[in-house]
């Protein structure tokens, strides 16, 4: 008897074929971004430089999965009557978290995402996964749930960086890759490819990461054709 | 379904542990938050002057700027009439270590202007040659903005200039920080015209004044107007300090 319990507990620990759709689904086919169309706000206000965009990634990859987690945890001990205080005040305390750790140890980080990092607090993506999955599934599948969604969030974010930052100023994460060199440095020696390329302000601003979303979007219905027919 | 007071316990316990949590972990930080704050703006003040610095300035490592500061950088702290502050003065109105890099510039600038305390920073590159680092702060579009001026031995010309902002447009109003292509049109720049204090204008739609003008950034007409005005208040604050260094 005991043996049996103790291999199907084990079992439900495993990573299996549900486990595994868990964390691919926000990934691919139920993108926080690319098809639930959440979390655009700061999609377009972090994407300006890779390095801005890995980070806000990691964050809310480190947010999203813990605040999953600890919901999970105290899911029935949660007032419903309070439950979205609750998880407010959850996601407030890790995004603070993130926020004092990047002061101590990335200041240059923190000084550009500024209030983006704060602002991770009103991401509907997360708010959408505790109210969605983490208040009413097991702390190792609301993990799974949060890891994967921040992924999935994290993967677009770089994705749009990468276009903004490589055509904006020419650059991959900071390092200048084409153009003149002297437009954003001082006494510097490097030399780049392409020394003709002006970098493209549009890209750099906000309507630019519109376009790109957009197009990923368009792109990523194109690759994926069973999302073309869910309306 | 839970009883009124359970969720107040629920509400009261949860909170006090969040509190506790957070309390705990800013006082730990406390000591890297400060030390990262202030390397921050010794790097913003030798920016104005990096163009006389040995190297890519942008490679520079926390200690070569705390390096620089310390043998390069001799700090003083004036007011509006030009007057200078000891040592003992300072520490005696609060000033940690009376050093000009401990100011509280933010709170300094809500003072008055006439009470305000104002840092100069004298630095010496390597061939011997001194310049002036001055600092204003200013208003933008959305929040403050700040920068530093250096000047040369002869109290007229630029020989660089840093900005910062709390809250600009990154890709508009940001660029005053951003792009080091606008910043380097203010090296060179006189701000005297004659005897005059003609300070520098930031002018949209390009600078006509090769002496006193630099050209605006497109889409940030409101940041660049804060630039100017800043400028111009902030060099005419210096004036009376100025004057005095040039006899």
């Amino acid at each position: 008897m005991a043996d049996t319990a103790i291999s199907e507990k084990k079992k439900t620990i495993a990573f299996g074929k549900k486990e595994r759709k868990l964390l691919t689904d926000p990934i691919n086919d139920d993108n926080p971004i690319t098809v639930q169309v959440l979390g655009i706000c700061s999609a377009l206000a972090v994407t300006t430089g890779m390095k801005n965009a890995a980070v806000m990634a990691v964050a809310v990859i480190f947010v999203c999965t813990f605040s999953n987690v600890i919901t999970s945890l105290f899911r029935k001990s949660i007032p419903k009557q309070v439950r979205m205080i609750v998880q407010l005040v959850i996601i407030a305390t890790l995004v603070t978290v993130v926020e004092l750790t990047l002061k101590a140890y990335a200041f240059e980080s923190y000084k550009q995402l500024s209030v983006f990092i704060g602002l991770i607090i009103t991401n509907c993506i997360i708010m959408g996964r505790l109210e969605a999955f983490a208040m009413a599934n097991r702390p190792y599948e609301s993990a799974l749930d949060g890891l994967g969604n921040g992924i999935g969030y994290g993967l677009i974010l770089l994705i749009v960086a990468f276009f903004r930052e490589f055509f904006g100023k020419g650059e991959i994460f900071g390092a200048k890759i084409i153009g003149a060199t002297s437009e954003y440095a001082i006494n510097t020696t490097e030399s780049t490819l392409f020394g003709w390329y002006q970098g493209n302000n549009l890209m750099v601003l906000f309507p630019s990461a519109m376009f790109v979303i957009a197009v990923l979007i368009w792109a990523h219905r194109a690759w994926n054709t069973k999302l073309v027919d869910v309306s | 379904m839970h009883s009124t007071s359970s969720i107040i316990r629920f509400v009261i316990v949860m909170t006090s542990i969040v509190a506790l949590i957070l309390a705990a972990l800013q006082n730990g930080l406390k000591a890297r938050h400060d030390r990262n704050e202030s390397l921050y703006s010794k790097k913003a003040t030798l920016a104005a002057v990096s163009n006389e610095i040995d190297g890519d300035f942008s490679k520079l490592t926390d200690a070569d700027i705390q390096n620089i500061f310390d043998n390069q950088i001799v700090q003083s702290v004036i007011d509006a009439s030009g007057k200078i502050y000891s040592e003992e003065e300072l520490l005696e109105m609060g000033v940690k270590n009376g050093k000009a890099e401990n100011l509280d510039l933010a709170k300094e600038w809500k003072k008055p202007a006439e009470e305000r305390l104002r840092p100069v920073y004298k630095f010496t590159n390597n061939s011997g040659e001194d310049f002036y680092i001055l600092y204003t702060r200013g208003k933008g579009l959305w929040d403050e903005i700040w920068g530093n001026i250096a000047l040369k031995s002869d109290i007229n010309t630029v020989a660089g200039v840093s900005f910062d902002h709390k809250a600009e447009t990154p890709g508009l109003g940001a660029e005053i920080k951003e792009n080091k292509s606008w910043v380097r049109q203010f090296i060179g720049k006189k701000i005297y015209d004659g005897l005059e204090l003609a300070s520098i204008t930031v002018r949209k739609g390009g600078a006509k004044d090769p002496n006193h003008e630099v050209d605006g950034i497109s889409g940030a007409t409101i940041t660049a107007d804060g630039v100017t005005a800043m400028l111009e208040t902030g060099l005419e604050a210096y004036r009376p300090y100025l004057e005095t260094l040039k006899n």
